[in-house]
């Protein structure tokens, strides 16, 4: 096992400074070291998205992510995104149209959809649904995904003068 | 019938100005969810907690010749190695049978094995460590020494008497086998004008729940007590079972089940890695921690579906169809899982072929198999898919021998709205089903006329569309017919307690379990349209043994229809007796008083007399100021179980609309309708949500989920790249209407509406690839439809 490495990086805008192993992936990182548990591992593999997380702005999965790649970089979870409120409008809209069941997936959903919203103004429900198809969700059959997405977009477009 | 409410008498007690019943309301506590806030197994973190990693066998079926564990026993961090015999110590072996199933059998089972391994993936030795990472490292340190052994894999050759038998005591490797014949079969088909005969066949595929199998057990050794966080559908099933096999009370065993990743039918058994678990918690008395990677849970988590089954249909030349008789063969893996067996499944498609239609002549056998392959059992839908997809297969194939449209043999032979009560010939009780106001229904919501214009107009263009209808029937609210009369400690009844608060707010426990239904959501509307209590103000408590009613919990579409029920009648109890302490506050009567929007109002003209926050601060701190003799009880218990039905049988039909890409073999699903009915819609958009995503799982088997074993019964694509699941991208919305016959044998009238959905997708989509292949003369019946079997009945490849 090869020695630890020291890295610091912007978490949700704190300061993290920690020593991780070199192979420690971000999502463990996230869970394990700073129990921001938000961050959920579906696959462990880099298929399912339910890790997905924001890193300097680009959504990456979590667990295809080492810890110490993030060395320097400014890091955004689903915790981080919800206190900010920069979402506040998506969760609502996916809490009225019953868009989460489980919720494992939501948290990866979320960020992924927010990711689409802030790149097109008026993406269609195919456009939709084609940014959120590295995201699994075994509950809802991603209908009620891609209304409350859609809704969003309308919602933000409308607020837009 | 078709338009609510249908028994308005009957629903008075929900039927009221600021009810919550059939309304659209946010399910509560979801914010929870949304802000990654919730609480799953996966994230649970107790003091001293050790995380157990499992050393699984890579052979079929080998001997286990020597486990080496010394190497890593000296890894830094490891806390201990435990093999099957050293667990032996502090937990029994088990049988999955119940009595019910007549003639079904099986091995004892372990939590890991001795001796000898049955399926790739069988754990073989646990490894405990300070950390998962360091467990993970030890498990590759385990020597273990094999003697492979020949494996059975296929389940066509699993009853040869060339075909070794796997397990020696039981003296073949028949499971299970059922026969039934009813009515006159043989004359029947005599009598008909054409008679098709195929072979459908289902691939064996898996739950995939996002978050996976997770467990932490906590044994206290000095209050001796054991509490297992559990992602589980059934917590007090687990509670029996883990007391059981450990040689506990149950009251000794506490389940806890916060928020779960996922379950649909994969987490309603008892998996020999959670039993394990258990067992290492009370042999190392400290808490344990098992979370199965991706590639555990496509190896260890219950399959399903594995089915081959002859179809035959016999009809006449008016599309009145004769007789259904069908041959079902599946394998289940090397033992039946345990506590509700693995002959459920093959059971149910007996049970079930034919259901939606007239005749009264059916003959099935069905045989289940031991096999080499991971154990397979109870999923979503239990057995509806492959007895929907044989019947709705045979039914077109014979509309299409007699020249007849789809939809007009089906209304020739549905069984009529105006026919029930009847019974199926396979025995199965219909209260009220309403298959031809569904069809009605559907034929207009999909424009069927209009899509079967625009298909033929396509095929001169060279556009190969297809148009599947699929009707269908669907177990719900079961009884103790299904497990508690085998012999199975599995309840079938489930209790609810609801109490009003010292501050007027309602505490309301259940013992039906979330797992993002909308169990918690659906409580709370009946309680609070019952009490005239905002849902605001009213908390519900799931998931845990210590605090809830004993109860069955949620599976097999049973949440809304018996949990619902007691929660309604607890409800009503407690409204009687908040109203009897209001009168006496008031100097009123009972019956001149109401409760609406949080407060005791007059019945007569909804005058606020007295909020229900003061009423319990009188109850609670000045009971004092009550009338002589008086002793409030704010606190009411009920519980409820079907006593006049075994099963509350639900309806509906599904349709699919999509095209085939004759070159590529690709289908591209282009628009799905479900028209369903579950009796009272307590939340339509949950009822409608929990149809789409069971149709999204009907189609995940129908175009791509398959667990591939090679000869040698290794499963050759156990991760998410290469075993396929429905994505965003290749789903159609999905439109859902509803009929609504309630269940007059509870006050609430609610059936399941969980599994509808999985049930018929698959057929429809396979009828719609039929009838767009209809042009070539081809037909397929084999699922998943993957390009190479569109491309092999089209003689391409």
């Amino acid at each position: 096992m090869t020695a630890s490495l020291s890295i610091s990086l912007l978490v949700n805008g704190e300061r993290v400074d920690a020593i991780v192993l070199p192979r420690l992936n971000l999502a463990d990182f996230l869970r394990e070291h700073l129990k921001l548990t938000g961050t959920h591992v579906g696959c462990e593999h880099g298929v399912c998205g339910a890790c997905t997380v924001r890193v300097n702005g680009d959504i990456v999965r979590a667990c295809l992510t080492l810890a110490a790649q993030s060395d320097g970089a400014s890091v955004e979870t689903i915790e981080g995104l919800s206190d900010s409120g920069e979402i506040a409008d998506l969760q609502a809209a996916f809490r009225d149209r019953n868009a989460l069941q489980c919720g494992f997936c939501t948290p990866g959903m979320l960020i992924a959809a927010q990711d689409l919203l802030t790149q097109e103004a008026e993406p269609d429900r195919a456009r939709i649904r084609e940014h959120l198809s590295g995201n699994y969700c075994r509950c809802t059959g991603y209908h009620a995904i891609v209304d409350a997405v859609e809704a969003t977009a309308r919602r933000r477009r409308e607020r837009t003068p | 019938m078709s338009s609510p409410p249908a028994n308005k008498t009957a629903l008075s007690e929900l039927d009221r100005p600021n009810s919550y019943i059939g309304k659209v309301v946010p399910r509560p506590n979801l914010d929870r969810l949304l802000q990654g806030r919730g609480l799953y197994v996966s994230d649970i973190e107790l003091p001293r907690m050790a995380h157990v990693v499992f050393v699984r066998s890579p052979h079929a079926h080998a001997k286990i010749v020597a486990v080496d564990t010394g190497a890593a026993k000296r890894l830094s961090g490891v806390i201990a190695i435990v093999t099957g015999e050293e667990l032996a110590s502090v937990i029994t072996p088990w049988v999955g049978v119940l009595s019910h199933l007549k003639g079904l059998k099986s091995a004892p089972q372990r939590a890991i094995a001795i001796g000898r391994v049955c399926w790739q993936g069988e754990a073989v030795a646990a490894v405990v460590a300070v950390s998962r990472a360091i467990a993970e490292d030890a498990a590759e340190m385990v020597a273990v020494e094999y003697e492979a052994l020949e494996a059975v894999t296929d389940m066509r050759a699993a009853l040869d008497p060339k075909t070794p038998v796997i397990h020696a005591s039981l003296g073949d490797n028949l499971a299970f086998e059922r026969v039934l014949d009813a009515g006159t079969v043989d004359a029947a088909f005599g009598g008909s004008d054409e008679i098709v005969e195929v072979e459908f066949v289902f691939g064996r595929h898996t739950g995939v729940t996002l978050e996976p199998r997770a467990v932490v057990a906590d044994w206290n050794s000095a209050e001796a007590r054991l509490t297992i966080y559990q992602g589980t559908q059934a917590p007090h099933m687990v509670q029996n079972i883990a007391a059981l096999h450990l040689g506990l009370e149950e009251a000794q065993v506490r389940v806890v089940c916060k928020d779960v990743g996922g379950s649909f039918g994969i987490k309603v058994h008892i998996y020999a890695d959670e039993m394990a678990t258990y067992a290492l918690a009370k042999l190392l008395r400290r808490p344990i921690k098992f979370v199965a990677d991706r590639v555990e849970s496509f190896n260890t988590d219950i399959h399903a579906r594995d089915h081959r089954c002859m179809g035959r249909i016999g009809v006449r030349r008016d599309g009145t169809i004769m007789a259904f008789e069908i041959d079902d063969l599946t394998g289940i893996g090397p033992y039946s899982m345990y506590p509700r067996t693995s002959a459920i499944e093959a059971n149910q498609v007996v049970n079930l072929v034919g259901g939606p239609y007239v005749t009264r002549n059916y003959r099935a056998r069905a045989r289940v198999v031991f096999q080499n392959k991971n154990v397979m059992c109870q999923y979503r839908a239990v057995g509806h898919p492959i007895a929907c997809s044989v019947t709705e297969g045979l039914v077109d194939l014979a509309a299409a021998k007699v020249g007849m449209d789809p939809a007009e043999i089906r209304r020739r032979n549905l069984i009529a709205d105006d026919a029930y009560p009847c019974a199926s010939p396979s025995g199965l009780r219909f209260e009220l089903l309403s298959h031809h106001a569904a069809l009605n229904k559907l034929v207009k919501m999909m424009n069927y006329d209009q899509l079967r214009a625009e298909q033929a107009a396509l095929r001169t263009r060279n556009i190969h569309r297809g148009i599947g209808i699929a009707s269908f029937i669907e177990v719900t609210n079961p009884s103790a017919a299904f497990y508690g009369v085998g012999g199975a400690k599995i309840s079938s009844q489930d209790g609810v307690a609801v109490r009003l608060d010292a501050q007027g707010s309602v505490i309301c426990q259940t013992s039906i379990t979330e797992q993002g239904q909308g169990s918690e959501s659906l409580t709370a509307q009946i309680v609070g349209s019952v009490l005239g209590v905002s849902m605001s103000r009213v908390r519900v408590i799931l998931g845990d043994t210590d605090q809830t009613p004993y109860g069955g919990g949620t599976w097999a579409s049973r949440g809304a229809g018996i949990g619902g029920e007691a929660a309604l009648q607890a409800a009503k109890i407690l409204r009687k007796n908040i109203l009897d302490v209001a009168a006496a506050i008031l100097q009123s009567s009972p019956a001149e008083l109401d409760i609406a929007d949080d407060a005791v109002v007059n019945s007569a003209d909804g005058a606020p007399r007295i909020e229900l926050r003061e009423l319990a601060r009188i109850v609670y701190f000045r009971p004092d100021t009550l009338p002589p003799g008086i002793q409030p009880e704010l606190m009411a218990t009920r519980h409820y179980v079907p006593r006049e039905y075994p099963f509350a049988f639900t309806n509906g039909v599904q349709a699919s609309w999509l095209e085939l890409d004759t070159d590529t073999g690709f289908i591209k699903l282009l628009g799905h309708w479900v028209v369903e009915d579950c009796g009272t819609l307590i939340n339509p958009q949950l009822v409608d949500e929990q149809i789409r995503g069971g149709v999204v799982q009907g189609l995940g088997a129908a175009l791509f989920e398959k667990c591939i074993y090679d000869e040698r019964g290794q499963l050759t694509n156990a991760n998410m790249a290469d075993y396929l699941v429905p994505m965003a991208g290749e789903m159609p919305d999905i439109n859902v209407g509803h009929v609504v016959s309630p269940t007059t044998e509870s006050e609430l009238g609610a059936k399941g509406a969980g599994e509808a959905g999985t049930a018929g997708a698959a057929a429809a989509v396979a009828n719609a690839v039929n009838d767009a292949l209809k042009p070539f003369g081809a037909i397929v019946t084999e699922i998943p439809l993957t390009p190479q079997i569109i491309l092999s009945a089209l003689g391409r490849i």
